[in-house]
């Protein structure tokens, strides 16, 4: 029986398409995997399903019957629950509060302190979660938090709860205690809708997996019928065949990069890697794998609790972005709109940022050498704009990007670092990226790569995974795509490495 | 349901943390205790019972604002115009109902409604604020910046910057009227004191200001209807705002055309020193009240102790900012 359907959900983000025409269909008591590639549309459905927000088109049924109005939350709230990736745990208030907000017990109009309390202690003995209820939630870790939300969500009397990326923030002891808890409850007759990017959780907890892929349904199976070798060719599709520019590097020239033992809590751990002049490398791994943490600690935007980065012979201060600039580190950010542009500033001046000390004496930025080196980074990295005076967020994510990667490589730096370079950009300026990256590489740049698309790296001359915060797995040229994207989502073990 | 705490999570049973909470409301206490015998040991008339009740008189108004403002803050809101309010608020009611003659309007409306004018004026100003703020999704700071200044330049265009006298019996009386040994303001503000603690302690709205401000999300996701909410106690932080215009107007007996002027910045030394988060969801109304009556102490003894006029206000505000870094130092966590 049908305990929850979505069908032919449409929803646009003005010019995006967030969902086209895509759907999710659960079998009463079941655990149903939903997975996707970052931008599927995984996120979108999730607020679709919890009346959060309103699709274009296509109906959200319960139970055979029609979703409440957008506006009658209590409605939603006894027929689905979510524990989302982002905490809806208030942490200035009690664990009590936060588990009968807003329908706090009341004598006459005054709420009776000490049944809520004791209420609350025995919602959560109920569930089995040992927290005094008079804690503060701030106080309390990830994981007890979440157990919060999923005692919450269980005391409105859902039968559906949907687990957005529960395992993303826990560790794996906290991981198996959740798998165990949410069989349990499915033996209690609870269904769930469970989203994660850890293929090998799908397989451990879940009967049936549906996929989706560019805002599409792909295919829904039993994961018993689904090898995951098909698993994530339904994932990642045909992967496009990128030209490879042709680049050798020397294996014993200088390492120009050298990261030893390199270590931040509760980030990753002891990670070792060297990039010597013109090589390549490519760093992936899932979104909790620490691989952006890793990036943004060799780039001098954290500080270690362990190790040492070395960037062309130099130990730059830890913690000291302009040290590690002056050591000749390049650094492309994840998110060129947050840490990576000044959007009303025009294209000369973010291009030329980091060498404004180059375009004139004593401080001195001079307009017209400013232009004039705007205007051969434009040229030289094929930026579409009107001019180097216009503001860059007028320019389109592609070209904005090629900015930023212009701007990286304006200092001749001998060790680059890109995280996700590539990220929401369309596929012809991906090429021009990647073959700027890799003209930078044969001009004696060492390259890492950091990045969450295959086809980011596959010009690269290795690539490493990360997974919980170590690497886990090392490829050389001609590495698959499967063996590559099951160790991303942990399931190397399963086929043995390289 | 197993029903057996299979998930023995290690939580360490917090009864220490628990009990330093429920202290932190008193952690002014101390302070206000050293400044009672600062007082008595500079002059001898501090600790009589005049003075102690001028101290509390004179904070009243201030006490009602910070009342308000605290409200607002824990919703995680701001409202810098309620200093203009106290203000415009009678300045409009009187000039309504007093002859032209005391710089009245010349509508000559009947006395009786100054009082119900005036509080209806700042519950339309809270409105107004609210609509503002939550409607067109205007920053709250700068909203209530613009409010402070346009409600000023309003109350000088519509006095002509005159002061106004001639005030009706009803406001004097409450300015200045002794219910059991007190002034009627102290009472009036003891009462809105203890429903305040009691309404944000005790009732699920209250409950949901704590929530709006700590997360505004998820107390969406709760089914608090937040917009209303916060609407809610702008109007009342305004009309609290308006109440206490009343009470000055009532205890000076005219209206100043800066009435109020620059009250904000203790308003707000106030709720921060009595540990009021900025950033909303943290703070209680018995530790602001605390924080008023700091700073109505060291009022009252830099003037008791002789302090020359001219350096009064650099003194004041010195001692203020001293009290917020060790606010600060004692409560061992960054300012919010």
């Amino acid at each position: 029986m049908t305990a929850v359907a979505a069908e032919h959900i449409t929803k646009r983000y003005g010019a995006t398409t967030a969902l086209d025409d895509a759907g999710v269909s659960l079998i009463s008591g079941e655990t149903h995997a939903l997975v996707g590639r970052n931008g599927a549309g995984k996120s979108t459905l999730v607020s679709i399903l919890t009346g959060l927000q309103r699709a274009d088109s296509g109906r959200v049924t319960f139970d055979g019957e029609p979703a409440p109005p957008l506006a009658d939350r209590d409605g939603w709230r006894q027929r689905v629950a979510c524990v989302y990736q982002k905490s809806t745990i208030i942490p200035t208030l009690t664990v009590g509060e936060n588990l009968f907000l807003n329908r706090q017990q009341t004598r006459g109009t005054l709420i009776d302190w000490r049944g809520l309390r004791r209420r609350a202690g025995e919602l959560l003995d109920h569930y089995g979660v040992a927290i005094d209820p008079a804690t503060v939630a701030g106080d309390l870790t990830v994981e007890q938090s979440q157990l919060v939300e999923i005692a919450r969500a269980l005391s409105f009397g859902a039968k559906f709860i949907i687990l957005d990326e529960p395992t993303a923030r826990l560790d794996a002891a906290a991981i198996g205690r959740l798998f165990e808890r949410m069989r349990d409850l499915r033996a209690a007759g609870v269904t769930f809708l469970f989203i994660s990017h850890h293929l090998q959780e799908v397989y451990e907890v879940c009967q049936r997996v549906t996929v989706f892929r560019d805002a599409r349904h792909v295919l829904t199976a039993g994961v018993d019928e689904l090898p995951h070798d098909d698993l994530v060719r339904a994932m990642t599709g045909d992967a496009p065949a990128t030209t490879a520019a042709a680049r050798s590097f020397s294996a014993d020239g200088p390492v120009v990069l050298d990261v030893r033992g390199l270590t931040l809590s509760d980030r990753f751990a002891d990670v070792d890697l060297e990039v010597r002049a013109g090589e390549m490398v490519g760093l992936i791994g899932s979104g909790s794998s620490g691989k952006n943490a890793l990036a943004q600690t060799i780039a001098g935007l954290r500080e270690t609790d362990a190790g040492t980065v070395t960037v062309a012979g130099v130990v730059p201060k830890p913690g000291s972005v302009p040290a590690a600039l002056a050591a000749g580190l390049g650094y492309l950010p994840q998110d060129r709109h947050r840490e990576g542009l000044v959007p009303l500033l025009s294209v000369a001046e973010n291009a030329t940022m980091t060498i404004s000390d180059r375009l004139g004496p004593a401080g001195i930025a001079l307009p017209g050498r400013r232009r004039a080196a705007a205007v051969a980074m434009i040229d030289e990295y094929d930026i579409r704009t009107s001019g180097p005076d216009q503001p860059v967020n007028g320019l389109s994510g592609g070209n904005a990007q090629k900015v930023v990667l212009a701007r990286a490589l304006a200092s001749d730096p001998k060790a680059l670092v890109l995280v996700s370079p590539t990220a929401g950009v369309d596929v012809r300026s991906k090429q021009s990226l990647l073959t700027a990256i890799a003209r930078a590489a044969a001009g004696g740049a060492g390259v890492l790569i950091v990045s969450d698309e295959l086809d980011d790296v596959r010009d690269c001359d290795r690539v490493l995974v990360m997974f919980h915060g170590r690497v886990v797995h090392q490829a050389g040229k001609g590495w698959d795509d499967a063996t590559l994207i099951g160790a991303v989502e942990g399931v190397r073990e399963e086929r043995g490495g390289e | 349901m197993t029903g057996t705490p299979t998930l023995a999570t290690a939580v360490a049973k917090p009864p220490p943390r628990l009990r330093l909470a429920r202290f932190r409301d008193l952690a002014l206490v101390p302070a206000i205790l050293v400044l009672v015998l600062v007082g008595a040991l500079i002059d001898p008339v501090f600790l009589t019972r005049d003075n102690l009740v001028n101290v509390l008189q004179q904070q009243t108004e201030l006490s009602l604002l910070v009342l308000a403002e605290s409200v607002i803050l824990i919703a995680g809101k701001f409202d810098l115009s309620l200093e203009s309010t106290i203000g415009l608020a009678p300045a409009l009611a009187l000039g309504l109902v007093i002859p032209t003659a005391s710089h009245g309007l010349g509508t000559d409306w009947p006395t009786a409604l100054a009082i119900p004018i005036c509080l209806l004026t700042g519950a339309a100003i809270g409105a107004f604020n609210g609509l503002l703020i939550l409607r067109f999704r205007l920053s709250a700071f700068i909203v209530t910046l613009g409010m402070l200044i346009v409600l000023r330049g309003l109350q000088i265009g519509l006095t002509g910057g005159q002061n106004l006298f001639d005030i009706p019996p009803s406001v004097l009386y409450l300015g200045n009227a002794t219910w059991l040994g007190l002034p009627a303001s102290i009472w009036i503000c003891a009462v809105l004191f203890v429903a305040g603690i009691l309404a944000l302690g005790f009732l699920r709205a209250g409950r949901a200001v704590y929530a709006i401000g700590g997360n505004v999300d998820a107390a969406r996701a709760a089914g608090i209807r937040t917009d209303r909410v916060v609407w809610l106690v702008l109007i009342i932080g305004s009309l609290l705002a308006a109440l206490a215009g009343l009470l000055m107007t009532g205890r000076f007996g005219s209206v100043a055309s800066a009435q109020g002027q620059g009250m904000i910045f203790t308003v707000f030394a106030a709720a921060v020193i009595g540990g009021v988060s900025l950033d909303g969801g943290k703070g209680t109304l018995f530790g602001a009240l605390c924080g008023v009556l700091v700073i109505g102490l060291i009022n009252n003894i830099l003037t008791l102790g002789g302090v020359s006029a001219q350096w009064i206000q650099a003194i004041y505000g010195g001692i203020i900012l001293a009290a917020l870094v060790l606010a600060r130092l004692t409560s061992g966590k960054a300012q919010d």
